[in-house]
């Protein structure tokens, strides 16, 4: 450890976020359960930036083959992330039919 | 030309707000839809804005990678049916964990600074298990593995020895020291290979029925790995989301455990439903019936209830039952669907599957709305559930005692469809197929209610 004046405010700053996760979905109907998962899971795949990272500054073939992984990985998070939340929620959203004989 | 890092750390930061404004939307049914457009928009603008990164190479190999994991991971999750959303969801939290062990791969190989190494290699360690952990879970629900606990002697021993091996390997890379004879550049490799078994091994014993609990927690740990590599490669909107990920799945995972009434340890050390259940024998008999003969019970109720189980969902029995249910209100019976908090796969799986169908929220009533309910009802339809419906949950000495179950017994009349004599997902006899008030109408449950519904139109 030597540089710890870099380390303390991102510490601060996790605990923060942690506290706000906690906050954000502490009252949420298990009927959100499922969704929330996955959009959490969704959230995650921030990831992908790091991956994009990892991989621009990658020099050798090693590092770029594992680099080019994370990217395919993260990205497939991103997106069926998406996908998933954004179709289970569209149940949500969906106009009521009247039923027949109502 | 504007320095770069001026136009990326203010898009991270509006990133993060995003996520955080997405999420809270996501946990109110009437905001929940904009919740993850809101995350989505962010998400893209942030993926952009990275590209500006200076000394940003292999642009091309990054575009590529972008197109062909988004691309599979698009195509995928929107051809795979709703029923099967819970492994979705485990398949591609997996991949974000892989994602970041790669990162921490690449960083360590790279070898970046004594600092960030120590952060790099748990991000690597934590990343490993969740993504190995969460194939066998992908594996397990989507029926391409056995679903019972897979268990061995001693097997805790060996898990724990794994782990300590990978966190030695994780401490030689930190270290490059030769305290074992094998060449240095074997630590990495053997490192990530550790985790990634211990994921794989940790999953193993764990049984169908408890996968959501399980998922939800690598989903949490998934969120810790990024956090970690984010601090590694100083990425605060990594660390940020990262950390609420691991702090929100980490509620979630409680949360769902407590509706189970499991707890974690004995989610995860517990191997539910291997070993056969202790005393409370069945007494009587099972008693079939026909569909025709369900009709002529349903056309005479005053009060029907309807308690869906996954089996319901397997069978795509959802537009058939609809239609009963629409029958049946038509002759001016009221029918109310119970659901449990777990039917289904994951919490809240059954409302989706429902309003799949069409059945509007004003029918669908929660355990505890419901429960009192039972006594009263003429008829209860069992479709395609079990263990939600065991009466074994109120009895002591059972794996599932404890357990909050619908009331179904206490109807006058319960209907129980089933595709055969098997058990139920927990792997326990339900005595309640033996009670003097329940019938089984055996067959595949979209066929048996569109014979039911058949016959109810005849009458």
């Amino acid at each position: 450890m030597t540089d710890l004046s870099t380390v303390w405010p991102a510490v601060y700053i996790a605990m923060l976020a942690a506290f706000t996760g906690y906050v954000v979905i502490s009252r949420v109907p298990v009927m959100l359960h499922t969704p929330l998962m996955s959009g959490s899971n969704f959230i995650h795949g921030i990831v992908l930036v790091g991956a994009m990272v990892a991989l621009g500054l990658a020099t050798t073939p090693l590092e770029q083959a594992i680099g080019f992984l994370a990217v395919v990985l993260g990205a497939a998070n991103v997106t069926g992330g998406y996908v998933v939340t954004e179709r289970i929620l569209e149940m949500f959203h969906r106009p009521r039919r009247p039923g027949p004989g109502v | 030309m504007v320095d770069p890092q001026l136009v990326i750390e203010p898009v991270y930061l509006a990133t993060v707000f995003f996520f955080i404004i997405g999420l809270y939307r996501m946990s109110n049914p009437l905001t929940a839809r904009s919740g993850i457009v809101w995350a989505g928009a962010a998400m893209l603008l942030a993926t952009v804005v990275t590209f500006l990164t200076p000394g940003l190479g292999n642009i091309g190999l990054i575009g590529i990678g972008i197109a062909v994991g988004g691309g599979l991971g698009y195509l995928a999750a929107k051809r795979v049916a709703m029923t099967d959303m819970p492994q979705m969801v485990a398949i591609y939290n997996g991949m974000g964990g892989g994602a970041a062990a790669s990162i921490s791969a690449v960083e360590l190989l790279a070898g970046t600074a004594a600092n960030t190494a120590v952060l790099a290699v748990a991000g690597g360690l934590i990343g490993s298990i969740s993504f190995s952990g969460s194939l066998i879970a992908f594996l397990k629900l989507q029926g391409w593995m056995r679903q019972k606990p897979i268990t061995y002697s001693a097997q805790q021993v060996v898990n724990i020895v794994v782990l300590l091996l990978a966190g030695f390997f994780g401490a030689l890379v930190l270290t490059n020291s030769g305290v074992v004879p094998l060449p240095v550049r074997l630590f990495l490799p053997l490192f990530f290979l550790l985790a990634l078994l211990f994921g794989l091994l940790m999953t193993l014993p764990i049984g169908g029925a408890d996968m959501p609990v399980v998922i939800s927690l690598f989903n949490a740990l998934t969120g810790l790995a990024v956090a970690f590599d984010g601090f590694a490669i100083g990425n605060y909107a990594m660390i940020v989301a990262g950390v609420i990920v691991g702090a929100a799945g980490s509620l979630l995972t409680l949360v769902m455990a407590r509706a189970m009434n499991r707890s974690i340890p004995s989610v995860l050390f517990g191997a539910f439903g291997a070993t056969d259940e202790v005393g409370g024998a069945v007494t009587g008999s099972l008693k079939s019936i026909e569909a025709d003969d369900v009709a002529v019970m349903l056309a005479y109720a005053s009060k029907v209830i309807i308690a869906p189980g996954y089996g319901m969902a397997v069978a795509q029995a959802q537009q058939k039952v609809k239609e009963l249910s629409d029958l049946l209100e038509s002759r001016g019976t009221p029918v109310k669907f119970a659901i449990h908090p777990v039917a289904g796969r994951m919490p809240g799986h059954m409302n989706v599957l429902l309003a799949e169908a069409g059945v509007g929220y004003e029918h669908l009533f929660d355990r505890d709305e419901i429960n009192p309910e039972f006594t009263g009802t003429d008829v209860v339809l069992v479709i395609g559930a079990n263990d939600v419906v065991n009466p074994a949950a109120h009895r002591q000495g059972s794996p599932l005692f404890g357990m909050p179950i619908l009331d179904v017994e206490l109807a006058k009349n319960v209907i129980v469809l089933k595709r055969g004599q098997g058990r139920g997902f927990a792997g326990i006899e339900n005595d309640l197929f033996y009670r003097d008030n329940t019938r089984l109408l055996y067959g595949d449950a979209q066929e048996s209610v569109g014979k039911i519904v058949q016959a109810l139109k005849k009458l």
